[in-house]
Formats: structure tokens, C-alpha cells, sequence
């Protein structure tokens, strides 16, 4: 099973819920915005964490309520792609890329750059990358540590209109070359159905 | 007017600038602990800590320097202590003279400091955490480069501060030539000889000239700190 996940969490007057057990590579998790996607991505990275329920990725029991197991973040090993891409602003894109990197990776660093094609960026600071640079890069650095899983909270929404193919497609190969369990978020309906092969929808609070 | 410095003068002014350092040096990662645990804890008397670090601030000057004398005092609960078990002695030392300045410092050290811990982004510390990174090293990695601006502005402040500082000093550690003679109390020892107003316009444009360079470093690095470099990020 690569995706088992029941938690739930209040936040303010809302619960924010989900239950999906499935054996999928990509999950595309689709609602409309407030619905708490980021949150549950927070809550499995272990940046929030769920007044109940568990999470297994891939057979590893991140939190279980229950059993009393909550990794640190440090340890879960996710790959997260965050919406607004957080690349440390004070390091060159060679640091940033380095900054992750764990032995145990399915790619090494050429790989990682040969494959993204930002090989000729690493002396630039983030801030002088593009919108669709800056996501590459991300997904470098997210690779390069060794991930368990990979979890993307709309890995298009900085990145202009020509670059998201490019992106787009880079998503499919990490999906059918690199063999990470995915979780996809999107509340565009069109991404889902192209890139997901389970799509969960986040019920509307 | 002759300018022409004499040994006692460079004297004064070496004393100074020692003083200064050293209640800045001492001082920085007290600023920063404090402004730390202000910015980023929530606990319940976090109002009256806050109002503490700003005491030196309001207080006048002569009240901080009194309660100086009761606690770093021969017989003070801590200056006793300080001779028992360290033999060592603030009061009327120019080590007196730095603690006086360090407190004075305090305030605006830990306000510049807090403002550049409160203005690094959060989010970028869990992005490292996912990265694996520890709460240490992230902290040493991200927190504290990004807030290194705010660090040496509040320095530079701190250092301007305690370079003018004169009343809480003088009720501490009184004018003794050479020891705690600083410029500040250097001008007010010699305006009260009658024809030394050289010897007083002398220390004068020094202090202005050293509190000046401080401020305007304060005020580069400040400008740098606040400057949009990050715009993938807010």
C-alpha cells in the first residue's frame, strides 16, 4: 500500500479530514482553495500535526495517534515541493541543492542535474530565477535528499503558462522513472486527470 | 583652536573605545538570547520581561547606575560574590564601566536584533526541517545568517550607546583618570575647569565622529536587512 492516510485536525472552526488507502504513484488530491490541502500535506510532512489518525507511506508508519509515533519532519524523509518554493534565499542554488543531501539517493548530483537541466544555474542566487527555474531547482534539492516519497503542493501555480508543460512533464518521468510514491496537489481538474492515477477529492468543510 | 591630541587624551579615547567593545562584545549574545526569547517564545510574564530589557531605556540614567552600586556593590549580593569567589571588583574598575554601558546598551541592542529574528521567515525553517536538517542546524544555517544584518546594526547601536554613555556610569564607577574616564565624563570633568573649552570641543567632535560612523553602519546594515532579496519566498 503506498498511500495509507486517516488523520484529521481542527484548525479554527474547521476540521480538515482524510481517508485514503490506496496503491497509486501519483494521488492528485484536488478541492477548492480553503479546503486544507496544505494542511494535510503539512500534517504528513510533519509540519502539523493531526489531533488524530495515522500515516503509512510505502509501509513506513509515520504517525500513528494511537501507537504514540510522531517523526520529526527531519526523519519522514518527504521530498516536499512547497507552493511558494522556499529556495534559502541567501545561498546560491549549488548550496541550496546541497543543502538536503542525504547518501541513499536513487540519483546522484549530476543526474539530478543532467535530469532537471539547471546544471548552468548553480552560481545564481534564487533570487534571480525564474518562476519555472526556481520549481526546478526545488525539485532538486527535494531529489537530492533521498526521499521516501514525494509530496507537491501545486508545483504550477508560480510558473508561467509556456513552462508548465516542461514541468509537467518532468512530474510524469519522476512518476514512471523514479518509483517515489507521489501526492499530488492541484485544484486544477485537468492536472489531476493527466498526471494522477487515483485522484482523491478533499471534501468541502 | 588647537586640535592636537595629548597622551592623557588618547588615553581617554582608547578608553573609551575599549569600554565600548567590551560592553558590546559581553552584551551581544545576551541581546540576542533576549531577543530571541522575545520574538520567538510565547510564556505567560513574556509583557514583563519585555519591559525589563526596556527599563535601562526610561529609567534615568543616574537610577540604573545607583542600582548598578547595589547589586555590583563591595557588599552587594552580587559584587560580594564576584570578590569571593573571582576576586574580582567592577566597582570604580573600567569593567564597571562596561557593565554600566552593556545595560544602557541592552534596549536598543535587543529591539534591532528582535526585528531581524521576527523578519526571517519561518516557513524557510521547515523547509529545512523536511530537508532533515536538526533544529540546531537550522537554526545555525538559516535563522541566524538571515538575521546577521539585524545582529550587527543592533552591535553597531549598542556601540554608539555606550560610547555616549555618562550618567549610570558616573554614579557606578565615579571619574577616576585613566580607569573610568571616558569621553563622555572626560567633557564633563573638564567643563568644570574654567578655560578648557579647547580640551571640551575636542572630545566633543570626537564623540560625535565615532557615535556618527556607528549610526550610519547601524543604518547601512539595517537598509541591507530589509532589502527584497527573496521574492520566490514572500
Amino acid at each position: 500500500m503506498s498511500f495509507d492516510i486517516a488523520v484529521r485536525r481542527r484548525l479554527g472552526d474547521r476540521d480538515i479530514a482524510l481517508q485514503c488507502r490506496a496503491d497509486a504513484r501519483l494521488i492528485a488530491l484536488i478541492g477548492p482553495s480553503g479546503a486544507g490541502k496544505t494542511s494535510l500535506l503539512n500534517m504528513i510532512a510533519g509540519l502539523l500535526t493531526p489531533d488524530a489518525g495515522h500515516i503509512r507511506i510505502d509501509g513506513e508508519t509515520l504517525f500513528d495517534s494511537a501507537a504514540r509515533i510522531d517523526l520529526a519532519p527531519a526523519d519522514r524523509h518527504a521530498g516536499y515541493l512547497f507552493q511558494d518554493v522556499r529556495l534559502f534565499p541567501h545561498m546560491r542554488v549549488d548550496r541550496n541543492l546541497r543543502y538536503g543531501r542525504r547518501p541513499g539517493g536513487s540519483l546522484s548530483q549530476a543526474e539530478v542535474l543532467d535530469f532537471l537541466g539547471i546544471g548552468h544555474l548553480l552560481h545564481r542566487m534564487p533570487a534571480t530565477l525564474s518562476g519555472g527555474e526556481a520549481q526546478r531547482v526545488a525539485i532538486g534539492r527535494a531529489l537530492l535528499s533521498a526521499p521516501r516519497f514525494l509530496l507537491m503542493d501545486e508545483p504550477l501555480s508560480g510558473v508561467d503558462r509556456a513552462r508548465r508543460e516542461e514541468i509537467m512533464r518532468l512530474i510524469e518521468r519522476l512518476r514512471d522513472d523514479m518509483r517515489l510514491p507521489i501526492l499530488y496537489v492541484t485544484h486544477d481538474l485537468r492536472e489531476a486527470e493527466r498526471l494522477a492515477d487515483r485522484i482523491v477529492e478533499m471534501p468541502d468543510t | 583652536m588647537d586640535f592636537s591630541l595629548s597622551p592623557q587624551d588618547w588615553t581617554v579615547i582608547g578608553l573609551s573605545l575599549k569600554v565600548s567593545l567590551v560592553a558590546v562584545a559581553a552584551m551581544l549574545p545576551i541581546a540576542f538570547a533576549l531577543a530571541w526569547v522575545l520574538a520567538r517564545w510565547r510564556f505567560p510574564g513574556k509583557l514583563l520581561l519585555d519591559a525589563l530589557v526596556h527599563l535601562p531605556l526610561v529609567v534615568p540614567p543616574v537610577v540604573t547606575g545607583w542600582l548598578l552600586l547595589l547589586l555590583f556593590g563591595i557588599n552587594g549580593p552580587i559584587g560580594s560574590r564576584l570578590d569571593q569567589w573571582f576576586g574580582v571588583t567592577l566597582l570604580f574598575r573600567w569593567t564597571g564601566a562596561a557593565l554600566a554601558a552593556a545595560i544602557m546598551a541592552m534596549p536598543l541592542m535587543v529591539r534591532a536584533m528582535r526585528l531581524s529574528i521576527e523578519s526571517v521567515d519561518r516557513r524557510l525553517e521547515q523547509a529545512a526541517q523536511t530537508l532533515g536538517a536538526s533544529p540546531l542546524r537550522s537554526f545555525l544555517s538559516i535563522s541566524l545568517p538571515l538575521s546577521l544584518p539585524g545582529v550587527f546594526a543592533g552591535a553597531m547601536l549598542g556601540f554608539a550607546r555606550s560610547i555616549g554613555e555618562f550618567g549610570a556610569t558616573i554614579t557606578f564607577v565615579s571619574d577616576i583618570p585613566g580607569e573610568t574616564r571616558t569621553l563622555p565624563i572626560a567633557i564633563y570633568a573638564a567643563l568644570q575647569v574654567p578655560g578648557a573649552e579647547t580640551a571640551v570641543s575636542r572630545f566633543a567632535l570626537i564623540s560625535v565622529l565615532l557615535s556618527l560612523g556607528a549610526l550610519l553602519m547601524s543604518e547601512i546594515l539595517a537598509r541591507r536587512a530589509t532589502q527584497g532579496r527573496m521574492p520566490h519566498v514572500l
